[in-house]
């Protein structure tokens, strides 16, 4: 799809040549806007209702972002390529049920093992995605609702109407879904910890550099000598072990797994990144914005009850605030260039 | 060019827009049409005909791949097998109320002798099911009712009201007789659970129960994570909640699991209806000291005999006729063309490790 | 200085454009064999179903398969015109949801139904409007306007309508909605899919518009030098997109005579594997109307097909799954075979290894 905005307006250069220091500077002010945002929402639930902030409802709200911010941040590495990956939400519950039934047949098996493995299934799954999209060199949203159908297929088969309950699972793995240190849930620590890796990778690696490179400038990025076939594909792997683990985590928090898992999630990480900054025609984006746009979309879940607004008020609040995200990072984007551009007046 | 013909169009359409307006004066509307549910039409019962042995049964769950679902229909394939039938078991990966409408329209095509359905939408399945009757087939509804003139014979779980009183005296037991309590239940618009809700708030209101306080009534859409997220923010808004009563099998295991985890462990009392497989770590573990649930699996064994003996002419869904439903004995059918499977079974950790489902 | 004077990038212009090379001589072929391979696909799957599958072959099957087809059918023409623009609606189910909302509604609080079908369909060309105009008016990338739009329209379903069904709609209207074309089995709402395909599809095969969506679809900034109103064309397809998933709304919830907020979750992703399948190219400027139409029968076709042979809802799933994956993977290799027997023609990859 191209984006019309495009076509009416000048193309944006966000991460050109010069304008690096500028374009760190607009992402400064998103990523603040966000905050903002976040502290809003929590300063006035909190007058509502000052439980909001007790140390259980914080440690839940934690705990209720975990899954969402690893899944954006994975989502972040492929859309800044200028892809997008649909399936994330059937490679969760595929991992999910693969770590569940691992448990299920064998249940003395290792937990760590049992981990690594609910994570492979997500690597092969990305693999896949991969594959298709660099090497055949088919489009990315097709192949990925396609692989959405497939990988959830092989879920409901798999499952055939079994559940995986808590008592199938060992306790030290589900152990790991409710421990914490300091009061911090461990499952929070994983999320941090995802972010802080692939937010340095990103900056401080060519590599990860030239991700923003593919994603403004396909063309010139292969011309200028980046693999850029090797770098997408190596990307839908980082996207798919990341939605494997998120996977995981979701087993060892839930316990009780069928073939549903995860279904419909796809879309909440998408907005969760738009949301946080990052374009979806990609070059542009980071991970922490993105991962604190899932804590948003967490945070308006969880607040919306105690701010004794009906539920279903939620998605509607949840849309507006992309079409929100994305009018605003327009409008950012326009006044960043103009300022490039010497503050030269031109019709919009 | 191209914009004037199409403002053109758009003014033209427009235009026959509001003359319809104009002339929907004296339209249908709700108040104008009165359609009494049509009576279906019931021939004569002969409770001495003879179950022919093949007969096609198809049971449409709400989902497949949903253990509750998947557990009941072996009790339905039980019957099924002892009545020398075809068992046949189809339905939407997801619940969603017009999903169920395509399979209803196949069996029908295969020529189902009888369908057990659990509905998801009460009305959307009604037009396909009422085809599948014009074409012969003899419709159960079990679980989740249709539309009452949408089908032959209801096989209710429990009566609502023994749901409703069980679950009453489970949760006044565990909060000692005094305290607020809360409810936490599937989707708003599900028959079973609006009805019973209903009648537990009745039973609350008698005298003897005054020292408890019904706060508030949230719903978990039977949306694991969703359950979950609404009993965190009861936990939060009502800090002085003694108890909570679930009467979904994934609302339950939500809140019991919470509750497991968190600091509220012990104070909080959580009962309602759930499976025994999932609730026994919560019952071993303390958190949960009693639940109940009808035994799913005796559901479906009375739902696929229901099918055969209307199929066979045995029964045709009025009050009073009665049928043998093998193992379980023998069943009349109450008003409103219900039958009742029983009350329902309390599971506390003396008892669970009977139960397999 | 103009606007279009200062875009110099096709790379930014046309987000996809960078690795696609003209391809106007062999459109006209590529479109042939697409849609030829979409079509023959259908005509097989139906002879094998009528040999293999019990009871397929009958007129009941057919008049089922268009029931259980009719909205992705009517939603899927629109879609089509705006994905040849280069363009997507992924907010088409929720608009579906939102009109079926509101008619339930209306008619709860007594409105007639002679006044409340016209108003939905002008609501459904409303939020078209919105859409349109977020993406041609701001300028925003029409696949993040319309998955914000998406959750927004289905939230403001829930928010009017909330877990409640209306489902008390005059058993004339309810009947009349599956109501049979004398005394055969196929529904009459055929007639009604017929005639829009009709229209949709001279629009786009036979009139200057069509050629001009193929055109900004190609190459937007060519197109708008060449004197077409890019602006104006998208956003009356959004408004198109919009009134015609308001119709298929309300046939919906006359169908099932149930009006719910979460009617046709998810449909937006079938639509779109529809319009795909039928070979019109997500990068725009490719595709005909007669191939998503096969699209659209064809996964219609296999699952009913499926459904009659007892095979399970999962097979369904992945069939779906594998067809969309190898509709797109297989061209690009046949494509990529010949360019390695010639190695002389310039390089022109089906599609750029972007979205």
């Amino acid at each position: 799809m191209s984006a019309v905005s495009t076509s009416a307006q000048p193309p944006l250069q966000e991460h050109g040549g010069g304008d690096a220091k500028a374009d760190r500077k607009l992402r400064q002010v998103r990523e603040v806007g966000i905050l903002l945002a976040l502290v809003l929402l929590v300063v006035a639930t909190t007058i509502v209702n000052p439980n909001f902030l007790s140390a259980q409802s914080v440690r839940d709200l934690l705990l209720g972002a975990t899954l969402l911010t690893i899944l954006a941040v994975g989502q972040t590495l492929v859309i800044v390529t200028r892809s997008v990956d649909l399936s994330v939400g059937s490679i969760l519950g595929l991992s999910a049920f693969a770590v569940g039934s691992l448990f299920a047949a064998f249940p003395t098996m290792p937990v760590p093992v049992a981990i690594i493995a609910g994570v492979l299934v997500g690597t092969v799954c990305g693999a896949v995605n991969g594959a298709l999209v660099a090497l055949a060199r088919v489009p990315a949203l097709v192949v990925t609702l396609g692989t959405l159908y497939i990988f959830r297929g092989i879920d409901y088969w798999w499952a055939s109407g079994k559940q995986i309950n808590a008592s199938d699972m060992p306790s030290a793995f589900l152990g790991m879904g409710r421990a914490s240190v300091l009061g911090i849930p461990v499952l929070a620590l994983v999320a941090v910890l995802v972010v802080a890796v692939v937010g340095w990778y990103l900056t401080s690696y060519r590599s990860g550099r030239e991700l923003y490179a593919i994603g403004s400038e396909p063309a010139a990025a292969r011309l200028s000598g980046i693999p850029v076939d090797r770098r997408i594909f190596m990307a839908f792997v980082a996207n798919g072990t990341l939605a494997g683990l998120a996977g995981v985590l979701y087993a060892a928090r839930f316990g009780t797994l069928d073939a549903t898992v995860g279904t419909g999630l796809e879309l909440q990480v998408v907005a969760a990144a738009v949301v946080g900054g990052v374009a979806i025609f990609g070059g542009s984006g980071t991970v922490l914005g993105a991962a604190l746009g899932a804590v948003l979309l967490t945070t308006i879940g969880s607040a919306l009850p105690i701010l004794r607004v009906s539920g279903f008020w939620q998605q509607a609040v949840v849309g507006l605030l992309i079409l929100t995200a994305i009018g605003l990072d327009r409008v950012l984007a326009v006044r960043a260039e103009r300022k490039l551009r010497g503050g030269q007046s031109r019709g919009a | 060019m191209f914009r004037t013909r199409l403002a053109r169009g758009i003014a033209a359409g427009t235009a026959a827009g509001a003359l319809l307006l104009l002339t929907a004066c004296g339209g249908t509307t709700r108040d104008s049409v009165e359609e009494g549910g049509s009576e279906r039409p019931a021939g004569e019962a002969d409770p001495d005909a003879e179950i022919p042995e093949g007969l096609t049964i198809s049971f449409l769950p709400k989902q497949l791949n949903n253990p509750y679902s998947t557990f009941a229909n072996t009790g339905g394939a039980e019957a099924v097998e002892e009545l020398n039938g075809e068992f046949k078991e189809v339905g939407p990966s997801e619940a969603s109320a017009s999903s169920q409408v395509s399979y209803i329209n196949t069996v029908s095509q295969q020529g189902a002798d009888a369908i057990v359905i659990a509905a998801n939408d009460p009305n959307a399945v009604c037009a396909a099911l009422n085809s599948a009757s014009d074409a012969g087939a003899a419709i159960v509804s079990y679980d989740s009712d249709t539309a009452p003139e949408c089908r032959d014979v209801f096989i209710n779980q429990a009566s609502a009201e023994g749901i409703a009183k069980t679950q009453v005296e489970m949760i006044v037991e565990q909060v000692d007789g005094e305290g607020q309590i809360a409810f936490l239940s599937a989707t708003p618009n599900a028959t079973n659970q609006n009805a019973w809700l209903e009648l537990m708030e009745e039973e609350l209101a008698k005298p003897e129960y005054s020292d408890i306080e019904v706060v508030d009534t949230v719903y978990g859409n039977d949306d694991d994570q969703k359950s979950f997220q609404e009993m965190q923010g009861l936990l939060q808004t009502y800090p002085d909640l003694k108890g909570v009563v679930s009467p979904t099998t994934v609302g339950i295991a939500a809140a019991a699991r919470y509750v497991s985890d968190s600091e509220y462990k012990g104070k909080v009392a959580v009962t309602g209806l759930g499976t025994p497989n999932q609730m026994s770590e919560y019952v071993k573990n303390g958190t949960v000291e009693e639940f109940a649930l009808w035994n799913p699996k005796d559901l479906g064994y009375l739902a696929g005999y229901a099918g055969a003996a209307l199929s066979a002419g045995q029964i045709t869904g009025a009050e009073g006729e009665t049928f043998s439903a093998g193992r379980l004995g023998d069943y009349e059918i109450g008003p409103n063309s219900e039958v009742i499977l029983g009350p329902p079974t309390k599971f506390n950790a003396d008892n669970i490790d009977d139960f397999d489902f | 200085m103009a606007p279009e004077v200062t875009a110099p990038s096709s790379g930014q212009g046309a987000p996809f454009g960078p690795d696609r090379a003209p391809r106007g001589g062999t459109l006209r072929r590529l479109l042939a064999t697409r849609e030829a391979s979409v079509l023959g696909a259908l005509v097989v799957t139906v002879i094998l179903a009528s040999f293999w599958v019990d009871g397929f072959f009958t007129d009941r099957t057919a008049g089922f398969l268009i029931l259980d087809v009719t909205a992705i059918a009517l939603i899927a023409l629109p879609m089509t015109l705006i994905v040849i623009t280069g363009e997507i609606d992924l907010s088409v189910a929720s608009i579906l949801g939102l009109t079926s909302a509101v008619m339930g509604q209306l008619w709860f609080l007594g409105l007639p139904l002679e006044t409340i079908v016209p108003l939905c369909l002008a609501l459904g060309a409303v939020l078209g409007a919105i859409n349109g105009l977020l993406v041609t008016v701001a300028g925003l990338p029409s696949l993040a306007v319309t998955i914000g739009t998406m959750a927004l329209y289905r939230g403001l379903a829930y928010v009017i309508l909330g877990d409640r069904a209306v489902a008390d709609f005059p058993r004339s209207w309810t009947s009349g909605a599956t109501q049979r074309l004398g005394e055969t089995a196929i529904p009459w709402v055929v007639l009604l899919i017929a005639a829009l395909a009709v229209v949709f599809g001279i629009v786009l095969h036979a009139t200057p518009i069509g050629r001009s969506l193929y055109a900004i679809g190609s190459n937007d900034e060519a197109a708008r030098f060449a004197g077409i109103s890019v602006r104006m064309t998208k956003l009356w397809l959004f408004v198109a997109s919009g009134a015609v998933s308001a119709l298929a709304g309300v046939f919906w919830t006359l169908q099932y005579s149930s009006a719910r907020a979460d009617n046709a979750f998810g449909l937006e992703l079938s639509v779109v594997a529809a319009v795909l399948l039928g070979g019109v190219s997500i990068f725009g400027g490719l595709g005909a109307l007669p191939g998503v139409i096969g699209g659209v029968l064809l996964l219609g076709t296999i699952r009913k097909a499926l459904e009659l042979a007892d095979v399970s809802s999962d097979t369904l799933s992945v069939v779906t799954g594998l067809l969309l994956v190898i509709s797109v993977v297989a061209p690009n290799i046949v494509a990529r075979l010949k360019e390695r027997r010639r190695p002389d023609t310039p390089s022109v990859p089906a599609h750029s290894n972007q979205r």
